[in-house]
């Protein structure tokens, strides 16, 4: 690890001024950045511990519905908390499907959007990388890309995004709010990450010294909590990035689908929202047929970056799964092992098969 | 220059000098105060045995600044037993042969502690699993971990209810 220059700004002026000079990075929990750069892959000249910033660790729900979630708020801590758990099934599922119990605890949410991809090359700073260095080109490219990307890649880079919180968050329109040199402003998850360009070079929304300061769900997310899931498929059980995820949600009303909401992980460089998806099931009664269709929509366009073309029918399936979970009821309780393939389908069924 | 920190540590308040910013928690421990029952295992958040209490949390202090947890609690394995007695979830790894080198079971021993302290698994076996995943065995020690861990909640719980 290279030596820093650490710094502890008292408000979020004095962590937006400290981090906008020089080559600054932010701490939060320090579960990504410090494993950066025991990796050489990132080399900060100045750390910003937001840790003791004031007033962004709160989840607050306000009168209208909407819920903000501050960005130092801990992973664990958000996905405990009952009336969030109550309004956001699938982000807590999300959530507890993701790291390690330790991990969780110290991991922010602000963190957690920023982390950076898992690609192996990317770790490693004796490969060839166009997102550590612009025009170096890229290792992955004939490598070992069981984690890269099957949407939204280019020839400049094939990572994929790696949080799980995301994908929910995309699925149920989060708005990320951001603290900056230049005042304050807001954007949609959605079009928060970018995907690579010719160069590769910008990876987020975020401009030199901007902080996120909280991230957004509005009202209408929770009117999809009794029909809401994650699905996780991963190497082992726990404690694994997801090959490829799901987050579906659906508002059914008498056996048809009224809206639905689906986002993909594990298959781009941004947590992958499914319009088009989407709109094939608005209307739709929750049957198999119609949420396979759905999922075949949703990896249209897909193709392979390397050797894994098979993640594009495994993506297909864990969306067509997780659909078919959704229908069938929000769990009662959060099952014992969230987001996982192996755990028994939920209770208060609607109808809808668990095999898609 | 050079930084300071204070860490109150199983209980002793430690003031640390630092040459600059880089060391982690569990290096601080183990190098400057000399607690090595917190075990370096891969040091880059994959393993769970370097895992401690922060304020009550259990983290991985591999992952952990020091300087950012300047100020704060922390409970090393060494800080567990009372007066000479051990703690219940130690008592119960011993009697359940919850490991065979012993490498990971200080940050088995504190995981389970935080784990029964957050109270979400109680006595179910898949939950406990689940709530212990972060703790790696290469031994392979788990099903004596998992029964060690529901062991100790259920010893936990009857003490309190004495207590009560
Ligand atoms: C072994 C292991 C397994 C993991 N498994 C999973 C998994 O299965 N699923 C998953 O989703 N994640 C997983 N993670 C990743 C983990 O979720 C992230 O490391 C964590 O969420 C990052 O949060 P942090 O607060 O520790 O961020 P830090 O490490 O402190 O920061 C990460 C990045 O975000 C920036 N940053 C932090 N806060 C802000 C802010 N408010 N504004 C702007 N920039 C900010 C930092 O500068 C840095 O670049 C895993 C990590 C490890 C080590
Ligand atoms: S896929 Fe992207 S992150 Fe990975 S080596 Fe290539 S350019 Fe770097
Ligand atoms: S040494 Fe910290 S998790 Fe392995
Ligand atoms: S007892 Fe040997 S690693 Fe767990």
């Amino acid at each position: 690890m290279n030596v820093f220059d650490y710094v502890r700004p008292a408000s979020v002026a004095e962590a937006v001024a400290a981090a906008s000079e020089g080559d600054a990075a932010f701490l939060a929990g320090g579960t990504n950045l410090l494993d950066l750069m025991k990796a050489g892959a990132s080399h900060p000249a100045r750390l910003v511990d937001i840790t003791r910033l004031p007033g962004l660790d709160d989840i607050e729900f306000a009168a209208d519905g909407t819920i903000r979630i501050g960005a130092l708020v801990k992973n664990s801590d958000l996905a405990r908390d009952a009336a969030f758990l109550a309004a956001a099934p699938a982000v807590a599922e999300a959530l507890l499907a993701g790291a390690s119990p330790q991990l969780r605890n110290a991991a922010t949410i602000g963190g957690n959007l920023m982390q950076r991809t898992r690609c192996a090359y990317f770790y490693d700073p004796h490969s060839a990388c166009n997102r550590r260095e612009a025009g170096a080109g890229c290792d992955a490219r004939g490598g070992d890309t069981r984690n890269h990307a099957v949407l939204g890649w280019t020839d400049a880079c094939i990572a994929t995004h790696p949080s799980d919180l995301c994908v929910p968050l995309v699925a149920l329109d989060a708005v990320v709010e951001i603290a900056g040199p230049g005042g304050t402003r807001e954007v949609a998850l959605e079009v928060f990450h970018a995907l690579p360009g010719e160069t590769s070079a910008a990876e987020t929304a975020l401009l030199p010294g901007e902080l996120i300061t909280a991230v957004r769900l509005p009202a209408e997310a929770a009117t999809f909590a009794p029909n809401a899931r994650y699905l996780k498929l991963r190497e082992r059980t726990s404690y694994a990035f997801a090959l490829v995820s799901a987050a579906a949600a659906l508002r059914i009303e008498d056996g048809r689908i009224l809206e639905a909401r689906l986002a993909l992980g594990g298959v781009a460089a941004k947590p992958w929202r499914a319009r088009d998806a989407e709109r094939l099931l608005a209307g739709a009664a929750p049957t198999p047929e119609a949420f396979r269709r759905a999922a075949d929509a949703a990896l249209d366009g897909a193709h392979p970056s390397g050797d894994n073309a098979e993640k594009i029918e495994l993506a297909a399936r864990v969306a067509a799964r997780a659909l078919a979970l959704a229908a069938a009821g929000t769990p009662e309780r959060m099952p014992a092992l969230p987001g996982s393939v192996f755990a028994p389908a939920g209770v208060n069924a609607n109808g809808g098969s668990v095999h898609g | 220059m050079t930084l300071s920190l204070s860490l109150t540590v199983n209980g002793d308040r430690h003031e640390v000098h630092l040459e600059d910013a880089r060391p982690t928690l569990l290096d601080v421990l183990r190098e400057r105060l000399g607690l090595v029952g917190t075990k370096k295992g891969c040091d880059r958040g994959q393993c769970g045995a370097c895992t401690v209490l922060v304020d009550g949390r259990r983290i991985n202090s591999c992952l952990t600044l020091a300087m950012s947890v300047d100020g704060a609690e922390i409970t090393t394995i060494e800080g567990v037993a009372r007066n000479g007695a051990m703690h219940p979830v130690q008592a119960a790894f011993i009697d359940n042969d919850a490991f065979q080198c012993g490498y990971c079971t200080p940050g088995q021993i504190m995981s389970a502690i935080g784990l029964i302290a957050e109270g979400e698994a109680g006595g179910d076996p898949e939950r406990i699993r689940e709530g212990m995943s972060g703790n790696l065995c290469r031994c392979a020690a788990y099903p004596g971990i998992t029964e060690a861990v529901r062991d100790a909640t259920e010893r936990l719980s009857q003490n309190q209810r004495k207590s009560a």
